[in-house]
């Protein structure tokens, strides 16, 4: 029996390093906090060193093929560490201003990463799901972590009951698959789908609800209720946590859902993508416009921005695939940027999530407001950020696959949604100041913000390597 | 008839009639107690597969721990139960619309489906719990190591969210208060006196 720990080393170190937090914690005081989320940030990078250690261009299946460790997952773990890592730089002072600094916040939120991962190395249903449901009630529990507030509350019951419907939904359509096919392993199951081209009834079935379960946890509409609740509910913190690195691991759902297990009923589902992509791209866009809220129009992007990540699923081919990857990647560099300058302008019992409290951004700090310029861009999907070669690569891979109508729908939305952009950038430079308190901010979190703005320039003149890489990644890891 | 299928038949028929029994009875005390006979007789039926396992685990987790909660929380809780028994046949056609659905449900998956079908898979030889052990702890050690996680996580996420100091509540701490020096509650004004005009 030989069972090989190096593919899921840096699961292992993620949970010992969440479990010592938690048992660390017990004996700090609360001037010494500080141990705790210096003991995550230690862990994340030992995670990461370790990706980077035990990476190689090999598929192999551990675990006796529940874990699939490939390029992919690697890429995408390596992000999620990254992400994670940054949000925590960029929250510390909101987290310590709002009494959330404490031990349980970093281990949930090791601990939600530690389901990603699995998610993310997932080669059966059984360690999808436990991956899934993981990473979810970790994040209703840092939802609903500010007790005394209404709005989290709320947000956090919406968040649970939906997410808690999308899990029953990926049950029913996994037993369904079952049926149809016999096994459970992924690889299996595309293999049982290739074979039987008869018979389909019963795989179609489970198969809507598959992409109904992951279209929920992507927030495309028409499951995209709880997102804007959720992103306006949640401390800004969390709603930049939610934003970003769970989405690579919903990309990684869908990629080895659809495009691994059902990859042979690929005509099944590139029309119910279609179509979800379609009203995500253009309702999200729209309905942005009438916001106030800046976290509520970011979350209406947000779903906005799932749709033009489905429109590279739909090719259902590498190239289509790596379009995706690559938007996402962008997207969530993005989202960073924009939640991180939130949370930069946020003070103790003010939010700065209202579109007027970003007026004249430009007379306080000629610089924030510039890195919130480039992220409102990257966003817009305007050159020189790395949003315009997004979006050109998703639009590129749908009008190679035969649906330039689908393109052309995604280019009127996205100028619907630069309206919106360009309206914060607006309010930024060309609106007289209301509020003129200083921002100040950490050291770490004022370089580490300004790199990550600077980096949406950097990839959009340079995108090669980043584009490079993820089209590598996808066309190792052998999908069909 | 075996000696086998008459035990079958004599199970199911208890298993059956108390299952009944936990719906109709009045008083919620015996609904649990007929709910235990219950989960004894489906663990007869399921010796009688050969998964002696399961049924010692049912018995020894369903009837000795969840059902003895079961029955605190009832005991313990005074829930007018006959007002919520008030309009109990109002329910009926609700009820049968959906028990009938049901029935239609499994008797198209049992008579039109070529799902599963040939009956129960074959009993493995050897003791079952020797099977489910190395099911377990070798093939499925990964994802059994997750789910331990998980119940971890849900043991965090609900002590951090319930275990606070809450802004109504009137504790007071009574280390606090014998230590309390009179410099802490008595403050000295030193007011100038008034010279009336």
């Amino acid at each position: 029996m030989n069972l090989s720990f190096l593919p899921v080393l840096p699961e292992i170190v993620v949970l010992v390093g969440a479990s010592v937090i938690l048992l660390v914690d017990l004996f700090l005081t609360d001037a010494r906090r500080h141990v705790g989320y210096w003991l995550a940030q230690f862990t994340l990078l030992v995670a990461a060193a370790v990706t980077v250690r035990t990476m190689d261009i090999d598929v192999v299946r551990a675990m006796h093929g529940l874990v699939v460790d490939d390029l992919v997952s690697d890429l995408l773990r390596l992000f999620s560490f990254v992400a994670v890592s940054l949000v925590l730089v960029y929250s510390r002072s909101y987290l310590a201003q709002r009494g959330l600094f404490r031990g349980e916040t970093f281990v949930l939120i090791l601990f939600a990463l530690l389901g990603m991962q699995v998610l993310i190395t997932a080669n059966h249903f059984l360690t999808l799901y436990l991956g899934l449901e993981l990473m979810s009630l970790c994040l209703y529990a840092l939802v609903a972590m500010q007790r005394d507030e209404v709005a989290p509350a709320e947000a956090a019951m919406k968040y649970f009951v939906l997410g808690a419907l999308a899990s029953g939904f990926l049950l029913y359509g996994m037993s369904m698959i079952y049926g149809a096919t016999g096994t459970l392993a992924i690889d299996k199951v595309a293999l049982a789908v290739l074979a039987d081209t008869e018979n389909r009834v019963l795989l179609v079935f489970g198969l809507v609800f598959v992409v109904s379960a992951v279209a929920f946890k992507l927030g495309a509409v028409p499951y995209h209720m709880w997102v804007p609740d959720v992103y306006h509910g949640a401390p800004t913190a969390i709603t930049l946590l939610i934003g970003t690195a769970p989405e690579f691991a919903a990309f990684a759902m869908i990629l080895r859902l659809l495009g691994g297990a059902l990859a042979g009923a690929e005509a099944s589902w590139t029309g119910m993508l279609v179509v979800l992509s379609v009203l995500s791209v253009t309702l999200g866009h729209v309905v942005a416009i009438a916001q106030t809220n800046l976290k509520r129009m970011l979350a209406y992007s947000t779903i906005a921005n799932m749709g033009y990540v489905l429109m590279g699923f739909v090719a259902a081919d590498v190239t289509g695939y790596s379009a995706a990857m690559f938007y996402m990647v962008a997207y969530v560099l993005t989202s960073l940027v924009s939640f991180g300058v939130i949370l930069l302008l946020s003070r103790e019992r003010f939010e700065s999530d209202r579109l007027e409290d970003l007026r004249g951004l430009n007379a306080r700090s000629p610089w924030w407001a510039f890195v919130m310029l480039l992220a409102m861009f990257s966003l817009a999907g305007m050159p020189p950020t790395i949003g315009f070669y997004a979006k050109l690569l998703v639009l590129q891979s749908a009008v190679s696959a035969g649906y330039t109508w689908l393109a052309v729908v995604g280019v009127l939305a996205a100028l619907v949604g630069a309206f919106y952009y360009l309206r914060v950038v607006k309010i930024m430079y060309f609106d007289a100041p209301v509020d003129r308190s200083p921002i100040e901010a950490r050291g770490d979190t004022r370089v580490l913000l300004s790199a990550n703005g600077l980096a949406l320039l950097l990839f959009g003149i340079l995108p090669q390597p980043l584009m490079g890489l993820c089209a590598v990644a996808l066309f190792q890891a052998q999908f069909y | 008839m075996t000696f086998h299928t008459a035990i079958f038949y004599a199970f199911a028929a208890i298993l059956i009639f108390a299952a009944l029994r936990v719906v109709t009875t009045r008083n919620p005390v015996h609904a649990a107690l007929w709910l235990v006979l219950c989960f004894f007789t489906a663990a007869g039926v399921w010796l009688l597969l050969h998964a002696e396992f399961l049924a010692i685990a049912l018995v020894l987790v369903y009837v000795g721990a969840v059902m003895v909660l079961f029955l605190f929380v009832v005991m313990m809780l005074d829930v007018n139960f006959d007002s919520l028994r008030k309009n109990f046949r109002s329910y009926i056609p609700v009820a049968a619309t959906v028990g009938v659905l049901v029935l239609l449900e499994m008797a198209l998956v049992v008579v039109g489906s070529r799902v599963g079908g040939g009956g129960a898979p074959p009993v493995p030889e050897g003791s079952n719990t020797k099977a489910l052990g190395r099911l377990i702890y070798v093939d499925y050690v990964y994802p059994f190591e997750i789910a331990a996680v998980l119940l971890l996580v849900a043991i965090i996420a609900a002590i951090a969210l319930t275990h606070r100091k809450r802004r109504e509540s009137k504790y007071q701490d009574p280390g606090l208060q014998v230590k309390v020096r009179r410099q802490d509650r008595v403050r000295l004004l030193d007011l100038p006196t008034e010279k009336r005009d």
